[in-house]
């Protein structure tokens, strides 16, 4: 399961769903609030080791795939009801409130940039600290 | 707070407690009225609000959640489940999660019949009353509730008597990038006004920009929620009783027509009948016409109040459309307030454009991530791998939206009636919502999405692009329901809100209105509570209310 999740937002020079522990949201998500997917995932680890076998036949877990030979195989279940939860939860927990499992220690917001902060004051952004910038200017 | 039994027969029940049956509940009960307050909802406060991402996007106790709504396009169809149909159901009611966009209408939304003529299909009509004889209960809310803004500066705002309490909140990077389109293409951008405190006012704490408005309750209580603003107030009457968890079943009536009182569940699903003089129902634009049907009895075969058959027709939601831009810096649109700049250069229907139709444009970002990761990418964005993941880091922070809030037809057959088979957590039958776009709200929400194009290509956007105009399935901002008018055989209630069938019951909120304005209703909801509830303290006080013998 790690698995795909990690091809669904991959590590590269920064941490992806791996690092992120979306694998623990994923169980969290099963337990709980998304139970009812449950039968969901046990059907599709069926098809994606069915899938694996039928493209690479030698092959044994989807784990133990190469990168491009994991993608090739996800690509190839793409449009399965299971990838498109698998796909939901794993981006869901990279960036939900790290008390459900993933996002461990803030990577996915760290990542692009949402400051986990309850209180802010002007300016907020580039556009409008520039825009005071030379409102002050003017004035002055 | 008071404490009444329920065999005591008390001045008024306030069905509902978001922004009209607060300020409702507010008047009367300072006017010396006993008053109970039945709320179905939570009665949650400034700590238990949690700002826990996942929870807005999936479940949350702010909202009607758990209720089974159906939903159908047109009475040929069989409704089915849908989940789309949300109002808040806590003390405070929608008030407590909504954004704090908070606009007056203008004169011209309550004469628009007048100025365009009929529309075929529609029951587009005048309202009862004017912009002139609200606007001193516009002025009420925005001093009364707290209101940031900034008057004067809108070529197209109709006359106020007075200026905003407190100054607009600070401009955002999606509002400076609104004035730089707006300037280029010769608009008029403005600030947004806000139910919410850009300074400290009325013992209650300043916005400290958390970025946390829009599905989440406030944590310190800026955000001027009926929860917040008025609940307090009433919590120190000692006329007044505040009880949630109350699901009120059926406003029941006398031999003569009378409304008698309110029967509910209460949190153990026990019934209780609540006596009172007279009922102020503010349920909102889908419950109130529902307890209405709901409420049927020999007298009102139809459901209660509902000779005229219009009880729960004409409903109008919040119609939309947007675009979208990537821009070259941050706009951090996370913190503060969900949008600070707007424009009503395209606010007036316009014959030229061939149909009938006008929105408000405004500006504003990403405040969520989940939301944003799962659906706020450019559509050619990879859905998964590296290419997705590069995608949300670099845009998370950059994606500007352009969001119009535009109008909605009045249609008869756009309608909330009482489901046949599906039944709710207390064996009632469930709402069912028959809703299609008029032909006229399409082409104006494709009209509406090409402006907000421009406006995003204008403030200059690395890339853009525009949502597909879509037909309204899921609605927020519910109008047009228990109708406004003087004919008692085409409108459910009087100009001041009471029904015209039964002289001791009221109807307030979204339901009341007659046309859709702009979207963003809570302002005028708001405006016509304080009006309503003048007149109802005139008439109980010279002994007009009409009230059922005491038993």
């Amino acid at each position: 399961m790690e698995s795909v999740a990690a091809q669904i937002i991959p590590t590269d020079e920064t941490p992806g769903a791996r690092e992120a522990g979306c694998l623990y949201f994923i169980d969290r998500a099963l337990t709980t609030f998304d139970r009812a997917q449950q039968p969901v995932y046990a059907r599709g680890l069926e098809t994606l080791q069915a899938k694996t076998r039928e493209l690479v036949p030698n092959a044994g877990k989807f784990s133990g795939l190469s990168p491009a030979q994991q993608i090739q195989v996800l690509k190839a279940i793409e449009n399965t009801p299971f990838f498109a939860q698998v796909r939901l939860h794993t981006i869901t927990g990279f960036v939900a409130n790290p008390e459900y499992g993933g996002n461990r220690d803030k990577v996915g917001w760290n990542l692009i940039g949402f400051e986990d902060k309850f209180h802010y004051s002007s300016p907020f952004g580039y556009y409008d600290g520039e825009s005071q910038l030379s409102a002050g200017s003017r004035k002055g | 707070m008071a404490n009444f039994k329920p065999n005591t027969q008390v001045d008024f029940v306030v069905i509902g407690s978001g922004i009209a049956g607060g300020i409702m509940a507010k008047e009367l009960s300072s006017a010396g009225f006993d008053v109970v307050i039945l709320e179905q909802g939570d009665f949650l406060h400034e700590k238990d609000f949690r700002y826990d991402q996942l929870k807005r996007t999936s479940t949350s106790s702010l909202l009607n959640d758990d209720a089974p709504t159906t939903f159908r396009q047109t009475d040929k169809e069989k409704a089915v489940h849908s989940t789309a149909f949300r109002y808040g159901r806590c003390v405070g009611g929608g008030t407590v999660h909504y954004s704090g966009s908070s606009w007056r209408h203008h004169e011209s939304d309550f004469i628009e019949r007048s100025r365009y003529g009929p529309i075929a299909g529609t029951g587009f009509a005048d309202w009862p009353l004017t912009y002139a004889e609200l606007e001193p209960y516009y002025t009420k809310v925005e001093w009364e509730i707290g209101y940031s803004g900034l008057g004067g500066v809108s070529p197209f705002e109709s006359p106020r008597s007075k200026p905003y309490p407190l100054p607009p909140m600070p401009n955002k990077s999606s509002g400076v990038l609104m004035e730089r389109a707006s300037r280029k293409l010769g608009y008029h951008a403005v600030p947004v006004p806000v139910a919410m405190l850009s300074q400290a006012y009325r013992g209650r704490s300043a916005c400290i920009h958390c970025g946390f408005c829009s599905g989440y309750g406030c944590k310190v209580g800026a955000k001027s929620s009926s929860l917040a603003a008025v609940i307090p107030i009433v919590e120190k009457s000692s006329r007044c009783e505040l009880r949630p968890n109350s699901y009120v079943r059926e406003i029941s009536v006398d031999k003569s027509g009378r409304v008698t009182g309110a029967v509910y569940f209460d949190a153990n699903k026990q019934e209780v009948f609540q006596k009172a003089k007279a009922v102020v129902l503010c349920a909102n634009g889908l419950e109130s016409p529902r307890l209405l049907l709901l409420s049927k009895s020999s007298l009102f075969p139809n459901g209660l109040a509902n000779t005229s058959g219009v009880v729960g027709k004409y409903f109008m939601p919040g119609c939309n459309a947007s675009a979208h831009g990537i821009f070259e810096h941050e706009l951090n649109e996370f913190k503060s307030v969900t949008t600070t700049r707007a424009i009503e250069d395209f606010y007036n229907a316009d014959p030229k454009r061939g149909y009938y139709g006008g929105g408000r444009i405004d500006a504003r970002g990403n405040t969520g991530t989940i939301s944003f990761a799962l659906g706020g990418l450019p559509p050619d964005t990879p859905p998964w791998g590296s290419g997705y993941k590069k995608a949300l880091q670099e845009n998370f922070n950059r994606t500007l939206t352009v969001q119009a809030f535009c109008t909605a037809l009045p249609q008869e057959t756009n309608n909330i009636t009482l489901d046949p088979d599906v039944k709710d957590a207390w064996e009632l039958p469930a709402m069912r919502v028959t809703y299609k776009d008029h032909p006229d709200d399409m082409k104006n929400k494709a009209f509406f999405r090409d402006r907000a194009l421009e406006l995003v290509q204008a403030a200059g956007a690395i890339k853009s692009w525009a949502d597909p105009v879509r037909e309204e399935r899921a609605m927020g901002h519910t109008m047009g329901t228990c109708r406004m008018g003087s004919d008692p055989k085409t409108s459910v209630v009087d100009r001041f809100n009471r029904a015209h069938d039964v002289p001791n019951l009221f109807v307030v909120d979204g339901s009341s209105f007659v046309t859709s304005a702009r979207n963003h209703p809570t302002c005028t909801i708001s405006a016509l509570s304080f009006r309503a509830a003048d007149n109802i303290i005139r008439t109980a006080k010279n002994g007009s209310i009409k009230a059922p013998a005491a038993s």
